[in-house]
Parts: C-alpha cells; structure tokens; sequence
C-alpha cells in the first residue's frame, strides 16, 4: 500500500472520528449541550487529532528512517571491505538499488510473481537485457552478490513497507478508540484542541530559526571541507583566482572581493545622492498630487525581476557604454565592465535608498521646520540644517543596507560584469563578483569534493558574513544615533 | 521693548541689506533664492533620472521582445510520400517512427522546390540548397510528430505551415538586414532576395506565435522554435507551492508572534532572525537549497519542489512581517469585546482577528509572491538552468519532481546564448514575466482598495 492511500485512510478514519466525537459528546450529555465543557466541535476535533498526529508522525519517522536503517543492513552484508570504505559503499549501493528499481519496473511490464522474481539468477539468465528492455539501463553486467543484495533491498523494502501500513493503521484506530472513549461532559476537550495547535504555531515560528540554522550549517560545513582540501591563507590572501579542472587551482578571494566593491561603489554613487535627493523632493517640495504619482513609480523599479535589469546591462548599458566611452576614449572593448554592472546595479537600488530616506524625513517633526521657517530659513535651507541633519543616521542606515544588498546582487552582475577576476583601477574593464563566481562554481558538472566546487562555499560564508555583518551595523547605527522625539 | 531696531535702517553693518523695499531682491537674498531654486531642481533631475531610466528599460524591452510573439512561417503544400515516410504500407505508427526526420526533411524540402517552379517564384543563380536550407530545422519534426499521430495522411497532399529559419524571420522583422548577411554564413542575400518573392507570392506570412508560449525550449540552431512552454509550467508549480508552503507558515507564525508569544530569549530569538533572513543575499539561499535539499536529503535537481521549497524559505519573512502588520492593525477593541463575552484566546484569534486581517495577509502573499515569481538567482544553483525538453507531468503524477526551468531563469539562459534572435526571445519572456507581475500587482491594489478599513 502506497503513501498516498495510507494518508487518504488516515484523514477517512480522522474525518471519522470528528463525527463520531461530536455526536457522541452530545449523547453523553442527552443532547442537552449546555452541560458540555466544550462545544460538540471541540470534541470532535480532539480525536481527530488523536487519530492523524500520531500516525502521520510515526509515516514521517519511518519513511525518513527506514532507507537509512536499510543501507546500512545491506551495506554491512557486502562485507567489511566495501562497509568500511565510504566511496565503494556509495557505488555498490547505488548499484543496488539501481537494479532494485529495474525488478520492480520489470514486474510491473511482464507480471512476474514475486517468487519468480526470487528465482532469478544474474549468472544464468540476461538480467542486463532483461532489465534494459524496460527502461532501466545498467553500466556494466550484474554480479551475482550484488543481484542477491538487490532481491533482499526489494524484501525489506516491502516488509518494511507493510510493517509502517500496519502500525500507522494500528496508531490511527488506537487513537480513534482513546479519543472516542474519553469522551464525557466534562472532558476539556477544547483544551487539548488548543494547546495542540499552539504548539503548531509555536513550530511555525521557528521555521525561522530553522532557516537560520539551515544557512550557518550548510554554508560553514561546506567551508570546512573545502579548508581542508585548500589553504584558508591562500583563500583569503591570494591576489590570483584561476580555478583549474586538473586541480593546483589559485583560489585567493582578494580580485573577487575587489570586483565586488568596486561595482558597489559604483553602485552607491549612483545610488544615494539619486535616492536622496528623490526622496528629499518627494518628501519636502511635491505637493500631495505630484508625490501619491511619482513615489509608487519609483518603487515600481523595485519591483522589477533583476534578471529584467541584468538584460538591460547586457544588452543596452554594456554596448552603449562600450561604443560611445569606453573605445573613443582607448579604456578598454569589453561591453560587460564594472561601469556596466555598477551603473545598473545603482538604478536598481535608488527605490532602496528613496523610500527609506522618505519615510526617515516624514519622521522628522513639524515642529522642526516650523522653528526654522519662523527663523526665516528658506526651505532648502531648511532641509540642509535642520532635516538632514536630524535625519542623518537614519540616512546613513539606509544607503548602508543600500549597500549591502548591492552587495549581494546576482544577476546584474552575472550578466554585466564578465568573468574575468582581476585587480584593476579601469571602471570600463570587465571584473568579477564574489556572487558571479558562486554562480558559475556551482553551475554545470559538479563533483563535490573538488576545492574548486567547494570554494562556492566558502565564498558564500564570506558573503553571507559581510552582508549580515553590514546589515547589524546599519541597524545599529540607526538605533544608536536616532534622536528621540516627544 | 521697541527701542532696539525699530526702523531697518538704524542697525549698523548690516544696512545694505535692509535697505529698499521689500519687493526688490537684495544680493544676498538673490543668492539665497538662487540656492533654493538649484536645490530644488537637483531633487527634480533625481525624479526624473529615475524615471528616465525606469522608461528605458522598459522601452528597451518591449521594443526587442514583441518581434518574439510574431513568427513567419511558409505555408504550402506538401505530398506526404509513402514510399519516404511507411515503406512497407503497414500504416502503423510504431514501424513508421524508424524514418528519422531527415526523412520528412526531404519531403518537406521537395515540395517546396516543386510548390516554387509551380508559382514561378525563382532568383537568378540560387541553388536548391539555398533555397530547402530556409526551412527551420524544427519543421520536419513537428511533421513527423503530425504524421505519426495521424497515418492516414500518408499519400495526401496537405497543406503545411513550416517556420522559417531564424535568420529568415529576423529579415522580415528587421533584424538582419543585407549587410549583416554578407558576413553571416547562415544567410546569403540571395536568400534575402527569395524571402522578397515569396512574402510578394504570399508564401510567407507572418503571424501571432502562440507556440512561444507553448512550446519546450530549442537549441542554439533553432532559435525560432524555442518557446516557454515549460518554464511557464515549472513557474506555475512552483507558485502553488510557494503558496502552499508559505502562507499557513506565516500566517501562524504571525499569529503567534503577535498575539501569543511571550517576552523571553525564544521569541527575541525569532524576532532578530526573522529581520536578518529578509536581509540574506538570495544566492545564499541558492547555496542552502543545494547543500540541504539536493546533497543532503537527496531530492532531484531542477525540480520545481526544490525550487519551491528556497523561494518559500526566501520569501517567509517578507510575508510574515507584513502579516503581522496586517494582524496589529486589527484594533485591540475587537480583542477585548471577543474576551469579554467569554471566547478563549485561541477563538479570538481565529474567529475575529484573523479575518479581519485576512485582506492584509492576502495583499502582502500576492507581493511576496510577485517577488519570488521574478527571482533568479537561487534557481540557478539548484539546476532549474539545465535544457530541458520534457513538459513535466501533471502534479498527481509526480510532475512536482520532474525537471523543468523557470521563467526567469529561461530569460537568463537565452540570454547567454549567442544568436542574436534569442536575445529576442529573453526579451519577450520578460514581458510575460512583467505581465503577470502586472497582474499580481494589480490584485493586490485591488484587495486592498476594496477591504481596507481605517479602524
């Protein structure tokens, strides 16, 4: 019996249960629910849920532990030699259960029993024939002890199979029995339904820390392995990045992080006075009409897949910059360069930077300006001596996050940057990320014990470590520098 | 009190600004004046350079991409050959499937040399080859996949809208033009020239491309048949999903953020974390989905459940914290009214404040998923980049872990190519992708303008 089933007879017997629960509730009180502690309802949910939580949580456990407990039976009966060896483990495993599928796909298209199936003999009979007729194709000819751990895979496998259907059943009626029998007028049943789903949304809630804890684990794991295979000094001093397929590679991070804040730098100068002075118009000159048009059409730029802008760098910004600067002027042919890539990766962040900077202006009181004004400031004047300085910190939190996200940003500079990591000063020569190198490190034939697949890795850490580290101190900025109003 | 500066003029020093009427501007106030008019058009040229550049791009792409919802194609008649395409007259499909495209090719590329002659359609000094090799590459395949689903054409005469080569429809649209095919050994002009004559004879003709929206993605040599049928569908299944898997983590993540937790080291804990996560480049969600769900707990790659699964962790505390400012607008007199006449905490919440809120926490899902419907980045590392030509199967079948791409990543990966037509391709698939990105803003503002309440 399939999973699927399984469930579909677990929420029956639930279903079941929420009836049989509420009426019966009802009955033990003689229909006058006045008596109850709890709405029918209550009841009824409560042995629903004594049905399925038991049940679905004893499927999940089996189904995630039984492969586990599984290979390791079988892996332990290939013997010493291969158990004691990860990498032939893995292989013969595969193997197994390679061939495994192939029983099952060939029962299924010839209706073979099960014992003739049993009766099969790799040395006598073409199981690679035999198996490629339906589908499955093998790498080399089956040996014989490897054919025997297959046909007991595909035992356990169905024992184990029948053994999670029969105690998933068995927990779903056992609880549908406790449930229903627990029953009385003064059960508090809704207590037990409540309590229940607080603990659902407590779970929900560290789905969070979960993620949190999914990111440091895989990114600094990883980096682990891949400081074990490659220096961490030549990571994080070396001033060549020149990955090689046959190994020996130069894996120094220093080009990669240059490219990177360059084009940051790049970015931001774009960036914030754009974003500011947007946000200082917005905020202090535009009349109510003019702001409820021009603020939602800035951040419709935000809005905008940055894939959408890695075209535009790609195809519009990099030529044009190319054809009308970079070659009339003798600094360099490449269409994909820093100038691309930051230009790009400025407009993107002006919504950043404007909305931010707007909300920390609004925030500033009236009664400021209103001081200045009665002084006879005009109002530029105003927003020079009064706002800006009063809104300073926020500002200053905002193009750093700003900052960081430009940071962070993938697409604009896998396509707009290039690929080429080096250390140059030529805005019009095309450079590399630390995001571009994730990207191509981690896309294509991966073999993932290479130092060359696992820098991805490292690279990630370092970039998860700058931009989380730039993001506490604009927060900090922000919480330490803001005048407190009122 | 008024002894000090009665009159302006009695203030030494500072006479010459003081002096005159107030309607002419003294020096210094013209300057000042000057200083506020600059500041202010600063601000103005900041609003308008964004804008501007807002405008290109979308310009931009909507002039390259809308040639890609147009294809020409040639429509003549084709004798399907017996003697070609069923050899032995068995009219069975599976012993026909033996004849490969090359094939059909012929057939395809005989009778269009025979529909010509017959028209009189010709150019001086053009070779056979010249004129069969305008055909698409894809047009004998998808008459192959005609004829097989339907035997009993074979030995008819019927009529055939084949694609043309990509450089063909790139003439017409005005992409190549005759300088740029002298250099291109894909095309010659003579070619060019024929394309003239048979738009003239009405052979070739142009119209919507409806398969640029149905069709799999095609190789680099056939650019005009590349569509997104797939990357739509892997997109759509992973929206569900998304949906699926976000929206009852964050509503009760919500729910217990803001109504239930209590003030200690826990709840602190998930406060700060959720801030930071909607912090965290996506790329490194990309490098999470690859280390957690393909390494380690053995999920395919390219799947669009793998895809879910980072864009759900990626887009979560976007949702969860509008959510939660959509349940704080909820006015604690609703609480209070429901407490008081008896109803436990947990039914306030879920009898009132919850659907109260709900117009909010839609608003804010359709956003987060607006933005996971544009992201990229993440998708990449975790395989949904690679060629696939398979429509995944329906999601009861099991589609969810079939290989597909998305359609961020399809404008990406044509992008990287290096014909030129598919850069009109991206394009187009960017302006479905801002299409539906429209529309879910669209409702959005919709929801918003309708169930909004000022308490």
């Amino acid at each position: 019996m399939n999973v699927g089933i399984l469930s579909i007879i677990v929420l029956a017997l639930a279903l079941c249960g929420f009836v049989v629960g509420r009426n019966r509730a009802l009955q033990s009180v003689k229909g006058d629910a006045r008596k109850l502690h709890s709405l029918p309802v209550y009841h009824g949910q409560t042995v629903a849920l004594f049905v399925t939580v038991p049940a679905v949580l004893m499927m999940a456990v089996w189904l995630v532990a039984q492969p586990m407990v599984i290979e390791a039976r079988i892996v332990g009966q290939l013997g010493d030699a291969v158990a004691a060896d990860p990498v032939a483990s893995k292989l013969a495993m595969e193997d197994v259960s390679r061939i495994a599928d192939g029983l099952d796909a060939l029962q299924a298209a010839t209706g073979l029993s099960d014992d003739e199936i049993g009766d099969m003999r790799s040395d006598l009979s073409d199981i690679r024939g035999r198996l490629a007729e339906v589908g499955v194709a093998l790498g080399s000819e089956v040996r014989p002890e490897i054919f025997s751990m297959a046909k007991s895979l595909r035992g356990m496998q169905q024992t184990g199979a029948t053994m999670m259907t029969a105690l998933v059943l068995m927990l779903a009626v056992g609880g549908l029995a406790l449930g229903i029998l627990r029953i009385e007028g003064d059960f508090r049943a809704r207590n037990v339904a409540e309590s229940f789903f607080m603990w659902l949304l407590v779970a929900a809630a560290g789905v969070a820390i979960l993620t949190t804890i999914g990111i440091v684990l895989s990114l600094f794991s990883e980096t682990m392995r891949f400081f074990s295979v490659h220096p961490a000094s030549d990571f994080f001093f070396g001033l060549t990045w020149n990955p090689q397929f046959r190994g020996g590679s130069d894996l120094g991070i220093i080009p990669l992080l240059w490219g990177t804040l360059y084009i940051t730098f790049v970015a931001m100068i774009v960036a914030a006075p754009i974003g500011i002075f947007a946000a200082i118009y917005t905020a202090e000159y535009a009349s109510p009409r003019v702001r409820s048009v021009v603020k939602p059409l800035i951040e419709v730029i935000a809005g905008i897949p940055t894939v959408v802008f890695g075209l535009f760098a790609l195809v519009t910004v990099g030529p044009f910059l190319r054809d009308y600067f970079a070659v009339p002027f003798g600094l360099g042919t490449s269409g994909s360069s820093v100038l691309t890539a930051g230009l790009v990766i400025g407009i993107l962040n002006i919504p950043f930077v404007s909305s931010l900077t707007d909300d920390i202006i609004n925030a500033v009181p009236q009664s400021l300006r209103d001081g200045s004004y009665g002084l006879g400031a005009t109002k530029s004047e105003t927003i020079k001596k009064v706002i800006l300085p009063a809104a300073l910190p926020g500002i200053v939190g905002a193009v750093l996050l700003a900052t960081s996200r430009a940071i962070g940003e993938t697409m604009i500079v896998t396509m707009g940057a290039g690929a080429a990591a080096k250390l140059d000063l030529n805005p019009f020569e095309a450079m590399t990320t630390i995001t571009v190198k994730i990207v191509s490190q981690l896309t294509g034939d991966l073999a993932f014990d290479s130092p060359e697949t696992l820098v991805a890795f490292a690279l990630g850490s370092s970039l998860f470590v700058i931009t989380l580290g730039l993001n506490v101190f604009a927060l900090w900025i922000v919480r330490k520098y803001r005048e407190q109003y009122e | 009190m008024t002894d000090i500066g009665s009159t302006p003029a009695e203030l030494p020093g500072k006479a010459h600004g003081r002096s005159g009427s107030l309607l002419t501007e003294s020096p210094m106030m013209k300057s000042r004046n000057a200083a506020e008019f600059r500041f202010r058009a600063y601000g103005l040229t900041a609003i308008v350079v964004a804008l501007l550049t807002l405008a290109i791009t979308l310009f931009t792409i909507v002039r390259d991409g809308t040639p890609a919802f147009f294809q020409a194609k040639l429509t003549y008649q084709v004798f399907i050959d017996a003697a070609v395409v069923d050899k032995n007259g068995t009219a069975d499909p599976v012993e026909m499937a033996k004849v490969t495209t090359i094939g059909y090719a012929r057939l395809l590329s005989n009778s269009l040399l025979a529909y010509l002659d017959e028209k009189g359609v010709a150019v001086e000094g053009m070779t056979d080859k010249e004129i069969t090799d305008m055909i698409s590459k894809d047009a004998p395949a998808r008459l192959r996949d005609r004829v097989l689903a339907d035997p009993s054409l074979v030995g008819q005469t019927i009529t055939v809208k084949a694609l043309v080569g990509g450089r063909i429809d790139g003439y017409l649209k005005g992409r190549v033009t005759r300088e740029s095919s002298a250099n291109d050994s894909n095309v010659t002009p003579r070619q060019l020239d024929m394309a003239d004559r048979m738009v003239e004879a009405g052979i070739l003709r142009s119209g919507f491309n409806w398969r640029f929206l149905t069709a799999p993605d095609a190789s680099d040599l056939r650019p005009e048949a590349a569509g997104l049928g797939i990357a739509l569908m892997g997109t759509l299944y992973m929206m569900m999903l998304v949906l699926i898997f976000t929206l009852p983590i964050a509503v009760a993540a919500s729910i217990y953020l803001e109504e239930f937790a209590p003030k200690n080291w826990f709840t602190d804990l998930i406060e700060v974390n959720i801030s930071n996560l909607a912090a965290v480049p996506s790329i490194v969600y990309g490098i999470l989905g690859l280390a957690a769900f393909i390494n380690f707990a053995g999920l395919p790659s390219s799947a669009p459940i793998v895809g879910a699964l980072v864009l759900t962790l990626m887009t979560l505390p976007t949702i969860i914290i509008a959510t939660r400012s959509a349940i704080r607008a909820v006015p604690p007199s609703i609480r209070d009214a429901a407490l008081g006449v008896g109803a436990s905490k947990m039914q306030t919440v879920f009898h009132h404040v919850l659907p109260l809120a709900a117009p909010g926490i839609l608003t804010g899902t359709i956003l987060g998923l607006a933005s996971a419907l544009g992201e990229t980045g993440p998708l990449l590392l975790i395989g949904m980049v690679a060629f696939v030509t398979n429509y995944p199967a329906s999601p009861l079948d099991g589609g969810f872990m079939d290989p597909a791409t998305a359609l961020p990543v399809q404008v990406y990966s044509w992008a990287s190519r290096s014909d030129p037509a598919f850069i009109e391709r991206s394009s187009g698939a960017i302006i479905v992708l801002l299409i539906f990105l429209v529309c879910m803003n669209i409702v959005a503002i919709l929801l918003r303008r309708r169930f909004e309440r000022r308490w």
